[in-house]
């Protein structure tokens, strides 16, 4: 039988091979992108849409060096060894000059380390996690969105500012929330010394038991509470918070919940006043914006989530680092992209030299409802520059090459 | 004190959503015996067609029809989909049943968001009930007492039912002895399918109830899945006040544990059931399985070991495998390693399940050892690859041999969950310890040394491991330990009373099985550059169990051909498509119709007479 095993294995084989097989052109210059499509589409559809849309016109005005851009676009599932088999066919075998994407931080590890010992350019997109560019940070890595960091301290900033002096935390228990929490109260305790952390709560990652997690909340009596929690999670410990009386006289800074991702499914159950980094994407003054707007919707006929201003940013980052590297060599490309300036609906954004970060940045504001919707308000945009750790101190979170 | 009171109460509640989720599922398996994994993907559906059947339906009566009326409908979808595909299958092995549910569940999840989108649907409040009680003195939700009075509602409803009308009896008796029910003159078709819909309809009657709660949303069947298992467990399969009562025990629990461990969520359920069956073998309310007249799926099949004319064919293959890299570049090469790897961790499994009948759920987590032990071995105490290739499997050894003296006091389904139960603690450890394992950002940069770089080198030293590792496990099966051991399998009586030990061989039988499943482990790591709690999670576990049951349980190489029909399938589908679920889950439900024997299974039953001396 093992004969019968060996040929059918060969034979299963031949054909995954012959279908991994892809035709290749001269004037093409082909970028390997990599998401959680089938894992997280409220997020990667917009993000989807977002780099579709700034290929279009990339290739619309001419191309990058003359050629046409292409993206040969794949789908992780949301795990990381199927992202760096994903990684490797695109490196292998569509021969790509550059990978860019992914969601998830430990998605976002996984083939950050792979560019590294394939010495390939490798431009994170989303993944939020300190650890890209920090203490395993590469030379080949870049990334795009606001760390934890950076959120972190722009949320501080603003808690700061709030009379009350006994915190409560909720967080989501993985990486992702634990750093935030842990940064959060670094950055905060340092301009504030007379605070007190009374509680925090640990609920695992989209199974919260909202009402346990309220009540234990509660006991504590905090005057202002730090949350984490994102998507259904949120949902549930704002349905039982607002039933529970949890919120009332009680500041709430959180993270992420102001991206309309997170804001839209809450519908006139949305908590009011609570202060959130996010993305009001009618209320954007930012010049630059206006144009991305209007592109979007005209071609797309709805109104842009923030994947959708990631997926833009990426790949109008990645034409111009090939625009200004000449060349679609690893090592031009790496020494082209530390320090480049790239137009993003944001304004412009630098990737520092020091930890490949972009300093691109994110809205504060508050939550507000209007027409049964929930919004933000009060917002204002933060500059990435200010928020990140300074580049002296960089140097010494990285590992020495 | 009040405010214990309160948690106390808090906690009934979420035990009263849990137990409504859970109840069906218990007395599915406790009737059929099909461990029902699709039971999450339709409390996912209950839940979406609630929100769209309440929106559509406004007022009072807008709410309550639309949650009676969506659980009818999914009800309905359950009864079609049982009698479509889980009927054909019956007289199979009780497993491919469950093959098959998983199956449906892949195509569930990517159905759901094809029609419903992939954002969250906030549930609808229920009318008069939207606000909050004050409880001394603390503002309790309303909502909440309605549902701490559904529990024990649906719980009498559903023992009178079982008790007090004929089809409960009925149904009862189907539990205890199928072939008789059967002899009696009973249709046991209907049966089955009016068990199977009842479970559905409670389901998603547990999931509309709980939506003014939560949001609908694409990932609500995982989470749900292994928690309604484990409650249906830990009360004791068929049971459905045992599931009443370990669902209270499990909420309590945790509405009291996070006050004093506020991490500890992530663990308790399966603290619980490990404890639970370490001391009460068949959970709190069961009885021993009773033993059903063996399942005329599995066929005592004469396993032989290879004759001369098969040695040179399969020599012969290796040899061209040897070749690839001839003709295939990295890309292939890697996924070539891939197959292989799983093909190995296959074959291991398969020694538990095929030749020692001990269905595992929980079989990644010795992968995952041998992944973490070989990562572990390379950046915490500096070793090369060649030495981490054997911490790897030595720690996959420790574990398997720990684990597996607690395991095998078990058997069948309580067996299955407390291997899952052991899984899942060591991924949550994985999880947890982040200044050892990393955490959830797992160990990167565990990449092979300068001789194995190569992916040609790679390919080689993958080759040469996993057909050592496969012929090893094939001497073992073909020795007089892996006859004693499928003795044990066939007639566990016969067998110890003619003196085999059932505990010690079937022990040694899971260390074996899961020092192998870690050599494939350690190998995986270097292929992947890192290592991260995924590969001891339970979606690895099963998609082995689906290798297995794909090839043919009951074969010798079946393990080893489904891995590689499987794995190069998935590779390819994700490689293609976005909707690689659907895909996938598709293929699935499709070879286990055509198959039921398994791919291997079928060839041997093909009237080819003189091409293969006997059958294998």
């Amino acid at each position: 039988m093992k004969m019968v095993s060996a040929l059918l294995a060969s034979v299963t084989l031949a054909a995954g091979l012959a279908a991994s097989f892809s035709a290749s052109a001269q004037d093409t210059i082909k970028i390997g992108e990599i998401n959680s499509y089938s894992g997280l589409p409220s997020f990667t559809e917009p993000y989807r849409k977002g780099w579709q849309l700034a290929l279009e016109q990339t290739n619309a005005t001419g191309g990058v060096n003359g050629k046409t851009l292409e993206v040969i676009s794949k789908d992780d599932g949301g795990k990381p060894a199927d992202a760096v088999t994903a990684a490797n066919e695109l490196v292998s075998s569509d021969v790509v000059v550059m990978l860019c994407g992914t969601f998830f931080s430990n998605i976002g590890l996984a083939v950050s380390d792979f560019a590294k010992q394939k010495k390939i350019l490798f431009l994170a997109a989303e993944p939020l996690t300190d650890a890209i560019t920090l203490s395993k940070g590469n030379r080949y890595t870049f990334r795009l969105r606001p760390s934890n960091y950076e959120q972190a301290a722009m949320l501080a900033e603003e808690a700061a500012k709030l009379p009350g002096k006994k915190w409560a935390t909720v967080a989501p228990n993985y990486e992702y929330g634990q750093s935030a929490v842990a940064v959060f109260k670094k950055l905060l305790s340092e301009k504030r010394k007379d605070l007190e952390w009374v509680g925090e709560q640990w609920p695992p990652q989209g199974k919260i038991d909202a009402g346990a997690v309220v009540e234990a909340l509660a006991k504590t009596e905090p005057d202002a509470i730090l949350n984490a929690t994102f998507g259904p999670d949120l949902v549930k410990f704002v349905r039982e918070g607002n039933t529970r009386g949890l919120f009332k006289n009680r500041t709430v800074v959180s993270f992420l919940t102001g991206e309309p991702e997170y804001l839209d499914p809450l519908k006139d159950e949305t908590p009011e006043g609570w202060i959130v980094t996010g993305y009001p994407w009618n209320a954007v003054n930012i010049p630059e914006h206006a144009a991305f707007l209007k592109a979007y919707q005209a071609k797309y006929n709805e109104y842009p989530r923030l994947g959708s201003v990631v997926g833009y940013s990426t790949l109008e980052a990645a034409a111009a680092i090939l625009a200004k590297a000449k060349s679609t060599d690893s090592e031009k490309l790496v020494d082209a992209a530390e320090g480049i300036q790239v137009d993003t609906p944001f304004g412009k954004v630098t990737f520092r030299k020091s930890d490949h970060q972009s300093t691109l940045g994110a809205f504060v504001g508050k939550t507000a409802l209007k027409d049964g919707k929930g919004v933000m308000a009060d917002v204002s945009y933060r500059d990435g520059a200010k928020y990140l750790p300074p580049e002296s101190e960089v140097k010494a979170l990285r590992p020495q090459d | 004190m009040t405010f214990l009171f309160n948690q106390f109460v808090t906690g009934l509640a979420s035990a009263s959503s849990l137990f409504l989720a859970a109840c069906g599922l218990s007395i599915i398996f406790g009737v059929t015996r099909i461990v029902n994994f699709s039971h999450g993907a339709f409390y996912m559906i209950g839940a979406y067609v609630a929100v769209t059947v309440t929106e559509r339906l406004s007022g009072g009566f807008g709410f309550w029809g639309g949650i009676i009326l969506g659980s009818l409908i999914v009800a309905a979808i359950g009864a079609l989909v049982e009698m479509t595909l889980l009927r054909r299958i019956y007289a199979a092995h009780e497993l491919l049943q469950l093959l098959l549910t998983f199956g449906v569940t892949l195509v569930v999840e990517d159905l759901v968001v094809l029609i419903w989108g992939p954002g969250d649907l906030l549930g609808p409040r229920a009318p008069g009930l939207k606000g909050a009680f004050d409880l001394f003195g603390q503002p309790f939700p309303t909502y909440d007492f309605l549902l701490i009075a559904a529990g024990p509602l649906t719980l009498i409803a559903v023992e009178l039912l079982l008790r007090r009308t004929r089809w409960g009896i009925l149904v009862r008796a189907a539990t205890q002895d199928r072939e008789m029910v059967a002899a009696l003159g009973v249709n046991q078709q209907w049966l089955f399918t009016g068990v199977f819909t009842l479970g559905i309809f409670l389901a998603a009657f547990g999931a509309a109830l709980e939506l003014p709660r939560e949001a609908a949303s694409h990932t609500m069947d995982l989470q749900i899945i292994t928690e309604v298992l484990v409650v249906v467990v830990i009360g004791g399969l068929g049971n459905v006040l045992g599931t009443f009562i370990a669902a209270i025990v499990v909420s309590e629990l945790n509405a009291f544990g996070i006050l004093v461990l506020p991490k500890i969520s992530i663990i308790l359920v399966f603290l619980v059931m490990a404890l639970v069956l370490v001391v009460r073998p068949w959970g709190l309310l069961g009885r021993p399985e009773t033993a059903i007249r063996a399942a005329s799926g599995l066929q005592i099949i004469r396993w032989r070991p290879l004759l001369s004319v098969e040695r040179i064919s399969l020599a012969a293959g290796i040899v061209a495998a040897a070749l690839l890299p001839l003709v295939a570049g990295s890309y292939a090469l890697t996924v070539a390693s891939e197959v292989l790897i799983f093909m190995l961790f296959a074959a291991s499994l398969h020694l538990l399940v095929g030749a020692g009948g001990l269905v595992s759920f929980g079989h990644a987590a010795y992968f995952g050892l041998g992944a973490y032990g070989a990562a572990l071995a390379l950046k915490q105490l500096g070793l090369t690859m060649a030495p981490a290739l054997v911490a790897g499997p030595l720690l996959g050894f420790f574990g398997a041999f720990l684990f597996g003296w607690f395991c095998v006091r078990l058997s069948g389904v309580y067996f299955a969950m407390l291997t899952l139960a052991f899984a899942q603690i060591l991924w949550s450890v994985a999880f947890q310890w982040t200044e050892v394992t990393g955490g959830d950002n797992g160990l990167i940069g565990v990449w092979p040394s300068a001789w194995a770089a190569p992916a040609a080198h790679f390919y080689w030293l993958t080759l040469a491991l996993v057909v050592a590792g496969i012929a090893l496990l094939r001497v073992v099966l073909f020795s007089p330990f892996g006859y004693a051991l499928r003795a044990l399998r066939d007639s566990e009586l016969r067998a110890e009373a003619i003196g085999l030990s059932r505990h010690y061989i079937q022990w040694i039988a899971f260390t074996v099985a899961g020092t192998f499943a870690a050599l494939a482990g350690a190998l995986y790591a270097f292929l992947k550059g890192s290592v991260f709690p995924d590969d001891l999670a339970i979606p690895l576990s099963i998609d082995g169990l689906a290798m297995v049951l794909l090839g043919g349980v009951g074969t010798v190489g079946g393990g080893v051909v489904g891995a590689a029909l499987y794995k190069s399938l998935s590779i390819w589908v994700i490689s293609h498509t976005d909707y690689s679920k659907l895909a996938l889950g598709l293929l699935i439900i499709g070879l286990v119709s055509v198959f039921p024997q398994g791919v291997l299974g079928a060839w041997s039953k093909l009237p080819l007479g003189r091409l293969k001396a006997g059958r294998s």
